[in-house]
């Protein structure tokens, strides 16, 4: 199937083509709950939007340039409506990366940081964990620290960070819920991971914030 | 903390999920959509489809079920065989596959890991080892699925695992030959051997015939996860047992 604006798509709910190569299983996750949404780099969709998805898979630098060379830093940094960013997208919220030394969306404060393997610990951080829930947020609505979720990630945003939700653990912890304003970010796959991610995504299609 | 993962490898041909002993006369044992929901629903943390299709000549192999799986699962899945290019893995990651895992081909063009892990990052990069116990060491095989060409590929498994992983490789598959299809456990000696050079997640294949076989593994050898296919196929291990009994012996697993 081919990513592109359709007609017979929600333009309300917009996935940005942030380029990277898994948009579909989102799409997908999306499609489960009903949700056609709009995936687009088109900046007058994604700023009439009422839910704005930024996925990423890939390369920090890459996909900050490809952002840009689309004019769409401005657009996103501008948006009132609730966004997602989810993995890379939502390590493009912060500052700045480490992954090709790129700034970020500068939405967030903070810097993200590459994961360095130790003995007992892999690197990428692959596969399902659990989270620590910090605050409650409407996007955790119905979660608990017994919800399982699927990560896959080299590098990391602090678990410092002041507007971390949720935290999971790796050896040490990291940011795996964040939010800030309207600005939200989940460092794991909700579009892979099960029941609860599919809970995830509905709280964020739903809540007021 | 993060859980160890249990990965069911269903065979695929012509779309179907087959079953043959040694890559010969395969029949159809099911349909793709329908054993692939079984899986997710017995709690199989992640799936591999390892396409078996012959390539036509100078054609490419039809991988529309592809993105019909990607529809259905809500878990990750990883497709492997014949991906020779950055393009026959774009075509499938763009499908809804999370991974693709490359072996054969990686050892003709070793590059093609550095380009597929700089065109779409490291954490889509597998790359399959079949390794086989040597008089010294172990070595590295190729072309295992075809009798007739199946080789010796010149390299050490050692070697070839670092190289792999300094290349770009987000996760390495290792089937351990000596064990595979015997079904008396994963080969733990190698398995533990290899750990040690794997910064990255590291996969057992081989030699899976009872729950004991999992809880070994992860123990002594402390992968990330575990492969098996015909002790799920044919039920003599069902995943929901195998879990419990994974968490009852202490190894940290998604229920």
């Amino acid at each position: 199937m081919t990513h592109t604006r359709s007609a017979k798509r929600n333009e309300a709910i917009v996935v940005v083509d942030s380029g990277g190569a898994n948009l579909a299983s989102l799409d997908y996750a999306l499609e489960r709950l009903g949700v056609r949404a709009c995936v687009t780099t088109d900046a007058a969709i994604i700023s009439s939007a009422d839910r704005v998805l930024l996925p990423g898979v890939g390369n920090a630098a890459a996909i900050m340039s490809r952002l840009e060379e689309l004019t769409l830093t401005p657009v996103i940094r501008a948006l009132s409506a609730p966004v997602l960013g989810i993995c890379l997208g939502m390590q493009l919220l912060f500052e700045h990366s480490a992954e090709g030394d790129t700034s970020g969306l500068g939405l967030l404060p903070g810097r993200i940081e590459r994961m360095a393997a130790t003995p007992g610990r892999s690197v990428p951080h692959m596969g399902w964990n659990t989270l620590k829930i910090e605050r409650d947020d409407p996007l955790l609505h119905g979660l608990s620290n017994d919800d399982w979720f699927y990560f896959v990630h080299g590098y990391y945003a602090p678990a410092s960070a002041s507007s971390v939700i949720a935290t999971v653990e790796h050896g040490e912890p990291y940011a795996a819920v964040v939010r800030h304003r309207n600005f939200c970010g989940v460092q794991f796959h909700p579009e892979r991971s099960g029941q609860s991610g599919a809970r995830l995504l509905a709280n964020f299609m739903t809540a007021n914030t | 903390m993060l859980a160890r993962r249990i990965i069911p490898c269903l065979d695929v041909r012509d779309g179907q999920v087959v079953k043959g002993v040694r890559f010969r006369d395969h029949r159809v044992v099911g349909d793709i959509l329908e054993l692939a929901a079984r899986y997710r629903d017995e709690g199989a943390d992640e799936l591999v489809f390892y396409d078996i299709t012959a390539s036509p000549e100078g054609r490419s192999v039809d991988r529309t079920w592809v993105a019909r799986v990607a529809r259905v699962l809500d878990i990750p899945f990883c497709v492997a065989g014949g991906i020779r290019s950055v393009a026959d893995a774009e075509a499938i990651l763009n499908a809804g596959a999370e991974k693709i895992s490359v072996n054969s081909p990686a050892l003709e063009n070793p590059s093609l890991i550095d380009a597929l892990a700089h065109r779409f990052g490291s954490q889509c990069v597998v790359v399959g080892i079949d390794s086989e116990t040597a008089v010294e060491g172990y070595r590295v095989h190729q072309y295992t699925g075809d009798p007739n060409r199946a080789r010796d590929a010149g390299r050490s498994t050692l070697a070839w695992l670092t190289e792999a992983q300094d290349r770009g490789a987000g996760e390495i598959v290792l089937n351990c030959m000596a064990s595979d299809g015997v079904r008396r456990g994963y080969d733990i000696e190698q398995l533990a051997r290899m750990r040690a050079a794997c910064r990255v997640p590291l996969v057992a294949s081989g030699g899976a015939g009872a729950p004991s076989h999992f809880i070994d593994v992860f123990k002594a050898a402390n992968v990330d996860a575990a492969l098996a296919a015909s002790v799920f196929h044919s039920g003599n291990i069902v995943i929901r047992e195998l879990k419990t009994a994974l968490r009852a012996a202490g190894v940290e697993i998604r229920p």
